[in-house]
């Protein structure tokens, strides 16, 4: 039975990828991206909505305490206290702005960097043999900086033991430093936040898959903004994870911001241009967009996110940041999910304009944006450092490192 | 993206062609070729050493059999190995004497504990069981609402309350005994493997509720950091099994090796959707063969079998091998096969595809002008394309928006098609007597090797391009598919 499926994917597979490589080839432009290829682009199919939650029947403990009704807050829910809210805008922006920032090295070297304790055993070793290059290369494994970019580096450094130029480890350990700092120096890491005309705002749009931490991190960036005298609002894109617009109320109230919510399983396009034409009507400087945590697997929910990403520019407002959300502990698979966001975002040339790189505290140092800066050239912009509302920073490349390759 | 590992050891074995037996210095080539497959599916360094280490031992002088070639038996090897070590005893469920049998869920933030608790309720359930879910993330905003809008999804109470996360936990058991729920599933807050307070607090809810199993749910994105993070929570709350959540992404989940290796203990379930019902106990066999990057097979059958009607699609492999496919099934097929995700993933799984066509970056979209064609034409014209003439034809390019250049090119390609599936179907209906029967008993049974040799050949699709451990026929043999150069 199983064999059909088989016959039958394989028929369609092969014979639809065949029409479509043979029209490329003759049209000569074998390497277009799909993307850049208008001819091939019909207005992509309306998202598939996804399944909206099945009418649930009430809990059975009726001691259990009941659950708040779920809001369901209409596009203009927050007119309500205007006048309190503006009182304390005031105050809450004072607040924000004295929020203790980490330190980079501080928060990172939270977890005793393993790569340090490798580095280090090899800087104790006299000479350069054959087991430092071992050793140094499951470091850098270990690390999740991924095969090829290890593989680079380490030619590198071979090349020049070789010439004569490096003979002791500890000079080896600096080069290493050195060329590792130097993959990330250069990129632009400042947030695009571009001065316009009041009623068009600045739209950020957070993306990543699940768990990353996207609706946290708008949080944090929103108090970092308001601390900067910016006016924010929050538009709640996630309208599939339950109750991921109450837990970004949370993280408005905190941080002062203005929020606009939809309904549970609505669409998300329609709730960011409400947050967008809203903001534009009161002047707000900043909207920060919200997204369901999606695999970069699932078609529809890409879909989605292209016309989410297309609906943000259609308003008012200007999509100056398209942001990836990845979480440190992330493996390979980093590279792969930069690259088909990008692409789900891609409008004219630009898919998404940096990374935010979350969840450094841990023990794991989130070293594969080494592959998507060098790969992609997406930059990494913000680093999240903790659960708190100052926990958010922007990313350094020498501290980056140095908390990497440093032990205290 | 991953060259999938027997087209890695392609090369290598061209040179072994002949030779009876392996020598050390052949095997640790191809050894260095299934160490870079392992580390690009982010199994542990050290993981990875010692399973060479044993892969290395079995390959020398392993003899050679003339039927596989070289390269496929070690890859068995391999593919042996690994399902040994994510495999081994698999965790059964025994229910506590006294209910509630009480779930403890842990982990890393974001990696999918709350979600997961829902699922494993449902899961409960399914067995007959009566679950209560204790809301003890107190910590993420929201997190207890999520809980709760799962648990009316799934028809399962929630327990929780504000406060500290212990004594909720405790308290939630004592509710659970009141309201005589045999199954306990305690939520907890996401947490840093290094953060002392945090680790300190779930111990005592551990203490508090006395799970009788500890899960950790792992993100089968995770790269080496996996090690440490399984090490720290075994350490403090001996895990009995382990959870591998996003299972349903593209990453290869060299991490649930990692840890089951690290820990010792069984992954029990896989959450593979964002569904509540996505969510299944574990195989070992399948999750060897994503490691290694070779096509998944099974996985490819299971998301067709739920794309796919299941009459329709016999029905249309039937006409297929009668070379009865018309244009209407085939745009039927099409949008069926849509639902299974992107085009390029499905390529990415199906093994001993060519690489021209792994690599191409197709997006959906792309098919579009196939089926704007299609639909532009009549109900006649998509039963027998050769009725189409010049003034159809132009009817048709103007009604898609394609040129008559596309509108023949297709029609030419699936009259060539068709052709050899029908060929392929008598071919494949005349080893019938022969060939295994089919588990339904009709449709395709002689499948194997009827596919493989049926197609005239295709470049790139290299000798013995497909991977063991798949239904023999797709990929092995010289054959290939339908060249469209």
């Amino acid at each position: 039975m199983d064999s059909i499926y088989l016959v039958l994917i394989a028929v369609v597979l092969v014979f639809g990828f065949g029409v479509v490589l043979w029209n490329r080839r003759r049209a000569g432009q074998p390497q277009l991206p799909p993307a850049q290829a208008p001819s091939l682009r019909t207005p992509p199919p309306k998202a598939v909505p996804k399944p909206a939650a099945p009418a649930s029947p009430a809990p059975t403990t009726a001691d259990a305490p009941a659950a708040p009704a779920p809001a369901d807050a209409p596009a203009d829910a927050g007119e309500t206290d205007e006048a309190d809210k503006a009182a304390d805008e005031g105050e809450v922006a004072a607040e924000l702005a004295e929020i203790q920032r980490p330190s980079f090295r501080s928060r990172m070297s939270k977890a005793r960097s393993a790569f340090a304790g490798a580095l280090l055993g090899i800087a104790g070793r006299t000479g350069i043999t054959a087991e430092t290059w071992d050793d140094l290369e499951e470091a850098l494994l270990r690390a999740d900086v991924g095969v090829r970019v290890s593989d680079e580096l380490l030619s590198g450094l071979r090349a020049r033991v070789k010439a004569k130029e490096i003979t002791e480890p500890g000079q080896l350990l600096d080069a290493l430093r050195a060329e590792m700092v130097s993959r990330l120096a250069g990129a632009d890491r400042e947030l695009r936040l571009e001065p316009g005309a009041a009623d068009s705002p600045n739209v950020w749009l957070f993306v990543g898959v699940n768990g990353v931490g996207k609706t946290t991190t708008i949080g944090k960036v929103s108090a970092l903004q308001a601390g900067a005298g910016v006016s924010v609002l929050m538009a709640a894109g996630d309208t599939f994870r339950a109750a991921a617009a109450e837990q970004l109320t949370t993280w408005a109230e905190r941080s002062g911001a203005e929020i606009v919510r939809g309904n549970e399983g609505g669409d998300p396009s329609a709730v960011i241009f409400d947050g967008i034409e809203r903001a534009s009507a009161r002047g707000i400087q900043l909207v920060l967009a919200d997204t369901a945590g999606r695999l970069h697997t699932k078609t529809n929910l890409m879909d989605e996110l292209r016309k989410v990403r297309r609906v943000a520019a259609k308003g008012k407002g200007r999509v100056t940041e398209v942001l990836l959300v990845i979480d440190a502990t992330t493996g390979q698979n980093g590279l792969t999910q930069a690259r088909e966001f990008g692409d789900a975002n891609m409008t004219d040339g630009v898919g998404l304009t940096g990374v935010v790189l979350n969840k450094l505290d841990g023990s794991a140092k989130g070293v594969m944006v080494f592959a998507i800066e060098t790969e992609l050239g997406l930059p990494v912009k913000l680093v999240g450092l903790g659960e708190t509302i100052g926990d958010l920073v922007p990313f350094d490349p020498d501290e980056f490192v140095d908390a990497l390759v440093t032990l205290d | 993206m991953f060259d999938s590992l027997s087209s890695r050891l392609e090369g290598i074995v061209k040179r072994l062609r002949g030779k009876g037996r392996l020598t050390e210095a052949d095997v640790d080539e191809m050894l260095q070729e299934i160490r870079t497959a392992l580390l690009e599916a982010d199994v542990n360094v050290g993981v990875v050493r010692n399973v060479l280490g044993r892969i290395r031992e079995q390959a020398i002088g392993a003899r050679l059999s003339e039927a596989l070639d070289p390269s496929q038996q070690v890859i068995k090897i391999v593919n042996n190995e690994l399902t040994a070590m994510l495999g081994g005893e698999t965790l059964k469920i025994s229910y506590a004497s006294r209910p509630p049998t009480v779930i403890l869920m842990a982990g890393l933030q974001g990696s999918g504990k709350t979600t997961n608790s829902a699922k494993l309720a449902r899961w409960f359930k399914s067995q007959g069981r009566q679950p209560l879910m204790v809301g003890a993330d107190l910590q993420r905003p929201a997190a207890v609402e999520q809980l709760r809008t799962l648990g009316r999804q799934i028809d399962v109470p929630v327990f929780s309350e504000p406060g500290d996360p212990v004594s909720t936990a405790r308290r939630g058991l004592e509710e659970a005994r009141r309201l005589g729920r045999d199954v306990l599933i305690v939520d907890t807050a996401g947490r840093l493997s290094i953060d002392v307070e945090m680790m300190e607090q779930v111990r005592q809810i551990s203490q508090a509720v006395q799970p009788d199993y500890t899960f950790l749910v792992i993100d089968a994105m995770t790269g080496q950091d996996a090690v440490s993070v399984a090490e720290a929570f075994h350490a403090t709350l001996a895990i009995d099994g382990v959870i591998l959540s996003k299972l349903d992404g593209d990453a290869r989940g060299g991490a649930a090796l990692s840890v089951k290796e690290v820990i010792g203990r069984p992954i029990a379930f896989a959450s593979t959707g964002e569904k509540l019902t996505e969510f299944e106990q574990f195989h070992p066999d399948r999750m060897a063969g994503r490691i290694l990057g070779m096509g998944d097979m099974l996985t490819l059958i299971e998301q067709a079998e739920q794309a796919f009607e299941k009459d329709q699609a016999e029905k249309a492999a039937e006409k297929l091998m009668d070379g009865e496919f018309t244009l209407d099934d085939f745009l039927e097929q099409m949008q069926a096969l849509k639902k299974m995700g992107p085009l390029g993933n499905l390529m990415g799984m199906m093994p001993g595809m060519p690489k021209e066509l792994k690599g191409a970056e197709i997006g959906d979209d792309q098919l579009k002008p196939i089926e704007a064609i299609i639909h532009s034409m009549t109900p006649l014209e998509r039963r027998k394309p050769e009725v189409i003439n010049g003034s159809r034809r132009t009817r048709i390019a103007l009604g898609s928006g394609t040129t008559v250049g596309d509108v023949n090119r297709l029609v030419k390609q699936f009259a060539e098609m068709q052709k050899m599936m029908k060929r392929m179907g008598g071919m494949v209906r005349g080893g019938k007597g022969k060939g295994k029967k089919g588990k339904g008993g009709r449709g395709l049974p002689g499948m194997p090797g009827g596919l493989g040799g049926g197609f005239p050949g295709m470049p790139g699709m290299g000798p013995g391009g497909g991977p063991p451990g798949l239904p023999p026929g797709m990929g092995s043999g010289p054959g290939g598919f339908p060249s469209f150069n």
